[in-house]
């Protein structure tokens, strides 16, 4: 679903601004981005710069305050809340840097969470969460729950349950934030097996140079701009 | 795993929790069936009195007696297709007072006639009419004291003394049965020749009458003329509609209806309170989770409905079972039969009552389904599961 010039991401002259009582902070000024498909972008910046901003609004989790937002060909930011939800469960997989699983469900029904939203059948879910286990070498793992899964397991079910209906992008926030480095790197190798050997789009945000050096191209975001320069 | 596995999965999470709620909602429900048989008690005369029937006492007070040659005369006024006499016996059984139950000498083939709620079989029917120390007894009555037909029961009566000095003799020869669910089939029934030649004073006087009118639509136009018939003699009638004269009997306990009306509104009202803040508390904790929902592409409508069928799903649990509950003990019988003899939660109630469960779910849910259904998803993905 890439537009002509083969960017999947099309980000242009967004500007996104919250209001704090009577003060505005502008988060992120006149930014353009392209993201074209297959790519592995890594997104860096220090604390506080709108790396998780500009994900969630190419997540449709969020909505610019002018600017626009094509994904695919797809302006989200004119659409209703009710299509937004829709074209999320449809095109995008999030991965959340605390794992984000609810805790009263087991690993298997994590993942089953965004099929609920589709017609397959019960069997048909089955398979699919599976396959989505297997892909993140979790299947022995697919009955327990959250709290009896280490760190990494709990990713990389987090991971499973971003990939299981198999969308067009996968947004990462920070997924090796709150892991060790063995369990990061295998969390990293994961990511970048899904962008080399199933064509996955990946945009993650991270702090950390050792994440970003696994990605295909890196961006900077400071101060509401984004380079490909790290900044000073 | 659909919408409801995920529901119920949610409900498992603060088990002590929802175990609590579940139970005061279910207390709540088992007094509501409780309270509304309570209230089938004390209006059953009402319910099923016949519209066709009058009731005609001296106008003084029930407990003056009227003459039985009233009956005939009443009988001549047009309008009037039968009347017949009752007294109260006050009949008690081995010298108990607790044993006691309504007691009355009736004329056996006009009583059943004019009253056919009571069912007797013919044969036993027949019997009744041969035996003038015979008594017909209500099933609740019979299974109470475990009476068979044969048996000799003897009676005492503080009111009505045997002019021998000793205890009424009488043998049971029948078991009625009530025709609709309400009626009372807690009475003792026994033949007015067999008690005016037994009792030691007041021959010829009973107590009151039951009038039969042609056409209900006239029937107070009857009592008006009734009561003409009878002005400015030793004896005034008082005559109304049975359900009138039931009507005002429960009166005198109070407006049973208002009074159950205000205890149940107070239940609910702090059971809205509990199952809300239940609700509230669930939902406030879960805001990443709801987050999550709806990043994965679970729509606001979605959301909503998933709070909404957590509040019900809780609710009815707790009020359903209430209502069984309450049901299953009802349909054991009157834990009191001498003083409330009708006791059965009627169809209507639990109708009643699986939609106040529903109306509770859906208001005890509601609040905390329209926060999470407006929760931003950015904002609540900002809070960690």
């Amino acid at each position: 679903m890439s537009e002509r010039n083969g960017a999947l991401v099309h980000i242009e002259r967004v500007n996104k601004t919250f209001r704090r009582g009577a003060e505005e902070i502008h988060i992120l000024s006149q930014l353009n981005l392209e993201v074209p498909q297959g790519e592995f972008l890594a997104l860096m910046g220090p604390s506080g710069s709108g790396k998780t901003t500009l994900l969630n609004l190419i997540g449709g989790l969020d909505r610019p305050t002018s600017g626009s937002v094509r994904i695919g060909g797809d302006s989200i930011d004119q659409m209703s809340n009710r299509r937004l939800a829709a074209w999320r469960a449809r095109h995008i997989g999030l991965v959340f840097q605390f794992y984000n699983l609810l805790p009263v469900l087991t690993a298997e029904r994590n993942v089953e969470l965004p099929l609920l939203l589709t017609g397959l059948s019960s069997s048909q879910r089955r398979r699919h969460v599976e396959a989505a286990l297997s892909v993140v070498g979790l299947t022995h793992r697919a009955k327990h729950y959250p709290r009896t899964l280490s760190g990494g397991e709990q990713q990389r079910t987090g991971i499973a349950r971003a990939i299981v209906t198999d969308p067009t992008l996968l947004l990462c926030d920070e997924p090796t934030g709150d892991l060790d480095r063995k369990s990061g790197d295998e969390i990293l190798a994961l990511l970048q097996a899904l962008n080399r050997e199933h064509g996955k789009t990946i945009i993650m945000v991270t702090h950390d140079p050792h994440a970003s050096a696994r990605a295909t191209r890196t961006v900077y975001l400071d101060k509401g701009r984004l380079s490909s320069e790290k900044p000073e | 795993m659909r919408g409801l596995g995920l529901v119920l999965s949610n409900l498992k999470r603060r088990k002590l929790r929802t175990a609590l709620t579940m139970l005061c909602i279910f207390v709540a429900f088992v007094l509501f069936g409780l309270l509304c048989a309570l209230k089938e008690a004390f209006t059953a005369g009402v319910t099923v009195a016949g519209a066709d029937r009058l009731i005609v006492r001296h106008k003084v007070s029930l407990i003056m007696l009227l003459p039985v040659t009233y009956g005939p005369r009443m009988e001549q006024v047009p309008g009037v297709s039968a009347a017949m006499h009752f007294t109260w016996f006050n009949g008690i059984y081995q010298n108990e007072p607790k044993n006691f139950f309504a007691t009355m000498p009736v004329t056996p083939e006009r009583f059943l006639d004019m009253y056919p709620e009571y069912v007797l079989p013919d044969d036993q029917k027949k019997i009744w009419l041969e035996k003038r120390a015979g008594a017909i007894v209500g099933r609740t009555l019979a299974e109470r004291f475990n009476w068979k037909i044969g048996d000799r029961v003897p009676l005492t009566s503080p009111i009505w003394p045997h002019k021998s000095g000793g205890a009424w003799e009488f043998e049971i020869v029948g078991v009625y049965d009530g025709a609709e669910k309400g009626t009372d089939t807690s009475g003792f029934y026994f033949r007015y020749d067999y008690f005016d030649e037994g009792r030691a004073q007041g021959e010829g006087m009973v107590g009151w009458y039951g009038v039969r009118v042609n056409d209900p639509d006239h029937a107070d136009a009857v009592a008006r003329a009734i009561d003409a018939e009878f002005a400015n003699s030793p004896y005034e009638t008082k005559a109304e509609p049975e359900g009138a004269f039931a009507q005002g009997f429960v009166q005198q306990i109070g407006n049973v209806s208002t009074m159950l009306i205000a205890i149940l509104s107070a239940v609910f009202f702090t059971i809205l309170l509990v199952a809300g803040t239940t609700m509230a508390q669930a939902v406030r904790e879960r805001t990443a989770e709801i987050g999550v929902l709806k990043a994965v592409g679970f729509g606001n409508g979605r959301v909503l409905g998933l709070v909404l069928a957590e509040s019900l799903v809780m609710t009815a649990a707790g009020g359903l079972t209430g209502l069984g509950a309450a049901w299953l003990f009802t349909a054991q019988g009157s834990p009191v039969p001498a003083m409330l003899p009708v006791f059965y939660l009627p169809t209507d109630a639990l109708i009643v009552g699986v939609g106040m469960v529903l109306a509770l779910g859906i208001a005890a849910g509601l609040l905390p389904a329209l926060s999470a259904m407006r929760l931003p998803v950015a904002v609540a993905l900002r809070k960690h599961v």
